[in-house]
């Protein structure tokens, strides 16, 4: 088969890119905040460690995930696993790199391609760039002092960074999502930890197959990396801890919903049983009008006027526009 | 082949691919805040930021079809708040099996839906209308730091670069594999086989990366790159551009109150 645009696959919108709309705005600033301290700190970090090579480094390397993004292999029907590659990246570069670069590539997803929201952009850092690395870096380096630094430990080690860190990846994204009251925890939980324990296991096996390869062509990008252990205990605490605080709350929270949702309420994130101040059209009746569907109908027929209206007024102010002259 | 076609924007003589960038951005950034400040019920408030976002894509004549097209991208999200329909305690409207569909879960969920339906298309818009390097340079004026503001330039110099090496690699596994008549047929060995060949490009496609910064990097040095990033100053921007920005800021903040007195 020909290459051809139609055959080639955009970067594949994982599930768990959040759109805006999804998460409550208190829930949005509090990720943003955290994304603004770790990414900022890393990149000190890695301004310290490659100096002027950081820019030229990480630009490239950042491009070069998210064109790994669209490398796929198929599963079964329709559907196809491909790699994420926050594992692959905190192996190889190291944590702080790892995190500037996933930044990176989920960044423009968002504002180049639409996969994942503006708004919403600091969770999705949070749970990609930071959980994703600080998961994988844990599970590791665990897995490398375990066997001793013995060869096998690099592919059994990729796998289950793969795996882990798009599966804690995914809870924190539920519970965001649980958070901001637009999914239940006890359905948003076990459907998303459902999901991406299946898609973790693709991005493990894909993990694997670059460590092998890596490792039989470039065993001195390895040692490189084992000599100078970046970041070094914090970032394993940390993978340690987020790792274990979702993995106790999640199952916590999907059988008490009602907890969270307590919290969501008490912290005002759900705004629907609030009063309104002045009530136009109480209850949906229209003034004159008893009739409740009739009245539904009707503020629908005014609303459909109003975007038309709208619409055909700008388009109409357009319709004998000079062509304008342009730089481009 | 080149994939530039990944890119979105699309060059057009209209007034909002003239619109400074720095201004759209703050105008796109404050429109979806808005989106999202705007109560879960205030279907007045969610018809007039449509109204907006439709009169942009006119005005913007990037085609109101393909803008919409694009912008159902983000609905298999959707999925995700689903259960609202049925977990929201309120009025039932409809019993199936043991869910029970309540008014009030219908009004959250399409609430959700309608939100993350408009934010989308204003995002489209500005990523359509405006070329990358003017979107760094808003990036700029927001104070995101300037080395972050050049990884993410030079990233995206070679995103295009990268994306065709990646697109070899595939064209390459192609060109080794069967391709069986039927198509759904399972050929090419188990999940896991397949896999691990993907991470095998996945591996080579790192390696080629590692080894093209290096020759970036030195191609840098080498005209006296020595780790200061340096930019032109920022250009003015002018009355009417600002006007523009206070006009469209007040317009938002109107609506946003509104829907907060009347509906919140």
């Amino acid at each position: 088969m020909l290459a051809s645009p139609v055959l080639v696959p955009p970067p594949a919108p994982p599930a768990m890119h959040i759109p805006d709309g999804f998460l409550s705005v208190a829930v949005s600033i509090t990720f943003w905040v955290l994304s603004v301290i770790v990414v900022g700190y890393a990149l000190k970090r890695v301004n310290q460690d490659l100096g002027e090579r950081q820019v030229p480094m990480m630009g490239v390397l950042a491009a070069c995930i998210f064109a790994g993004q669209m490398l796929n292999f198929s599963v079964t029907g329709g559907t196809s696993g491909h790699l994420l590659g926050a594992a692959i990246a905190t192996i190889l570069l190291g944590p702080w790199a790892a995190v500037l670069v996933l930044t990176c590539v989920v960044g423009v997803q968002a504002l180049i391609f639409q996969d994942g929201g503006l708004l919403a952009l600091g969770a999705n850092i949070f749970n990609m760039g930071i959980v994703g690395v600080a998961v994988s870096y844990f599970v590791y380096r665990t897995i490398q002092k375990l066997a001793g630094g013995r060869s096998w430990s690099v592919l059994v080690g990729g796998f289950a960074a793969g795996w882990t860190s798009i599966f804690i990846a995914a809870l924190a994204c539920a519970l965001q999502l649980a958070l901001s009251g637009t999914s239940p925890a006890n359905v948003a939980v076990p459907a998303m930890g459902g999901i991406h324990a299946l898609i973790g296991i693709g991005e493990g096996l894909i993990t694997v197959g670059a460590l092998a390869f890596l490792y039989a062509t470039r065993r001195d990008l390895f040692q490189a990396r084992q000599a100078r252990p970046v970041g070094g205990r914090a970032v394993w605490i940390a993978g340690l801890a987020i790792a274990l605080a979702l993995a106790v709350a999640s199952p916590l929270a999907s059988s008490h919903p009602d907890g969270l949702e307590w919290v969501a309420e008490q912290k005002g994130f759900l705004d629907v049983a609030r009063k309104p101040l002045f009530e136009i059209i109480p209850d949906y009746v229209f003034p004159g009008v008893s009739n409740g569907t009739l009245a539904t109908i009707l503020a629908g027929i005014l609303g459909a006027l109003i975007v038309f209206g709208v619409a055909f007024a700008v388009a109409y102010t357009r319709r004998n526009r000079q062509p304008v002259p342009t730089d481009h | 082949m080149h994939i530039h076609f990944l890119d979105p924007y699309r060059p057009r003589p209209s007034l909002i691919h003239r619109l400074d960038p720095r201004v759209k951005f703050a105008l796109t950034l404050a429109f979806i805040l808005a989106v999202a400040l705007t109560p879960l019920g205030a279907w007045p408030v969610y018809i007039l930021l449509f109204s907006i976002v439709l009169s942009v894509e006119i005005l913007s004549e990037l085609g109101v079809s393909d803008v919409l097209k694009r912008s159902t991208l983000a609905l298999p999200f959707a999925l995700a708040a689903l259960p609202m329909l049925f977990t929201v305690q309120g009025l039932p409207l409809l019993t199936l099996g043991p869910l029970t569909l309540t008014q009030a879960g219908l009004e959250r969920f399409a609430g959700i839906a309608a939100k993350s339906w408009i934010s989308a298309q204003m995002a489209i818009i500005l990523a359509s209308s405006t070329p990358f390097p003017d979107l760094l340079l808003a990036m700029r004026a927001f104070k995101i730091p300037r080395l972050l503001v050049a990884i993410l330039g030079l990233m995206w110099r070679y995103l295009f670069v990268m994306a065709d090496e990646a697109l070899r690699l595939m064209r390459a596994r192609q060109a080794r594999s069967g391709q069986p008549a039927a198509s759904a047929a399972r050929v090419g060995g188990s999940v896991a086989w397949r896999a691990r060949v993907t991470g095998g490009m996945a591996g080579n496609l790192f390696l080629r990366s590692f080894e093209r910064a290096d020759r970036i990097y030195a191609a840098m040095a080498s005209r006296g790159y020595d780790g200061e990033v340096r930019a032109f100053p920022l250009p003015h921007i002018t009355r009417g551009q600002q006007s523009i920005l206070a006009l469209g800021l007040g317009l938002l903040t109107l609506l946003v109150l509104g829907g907060f007195l009347f509906w919140g």
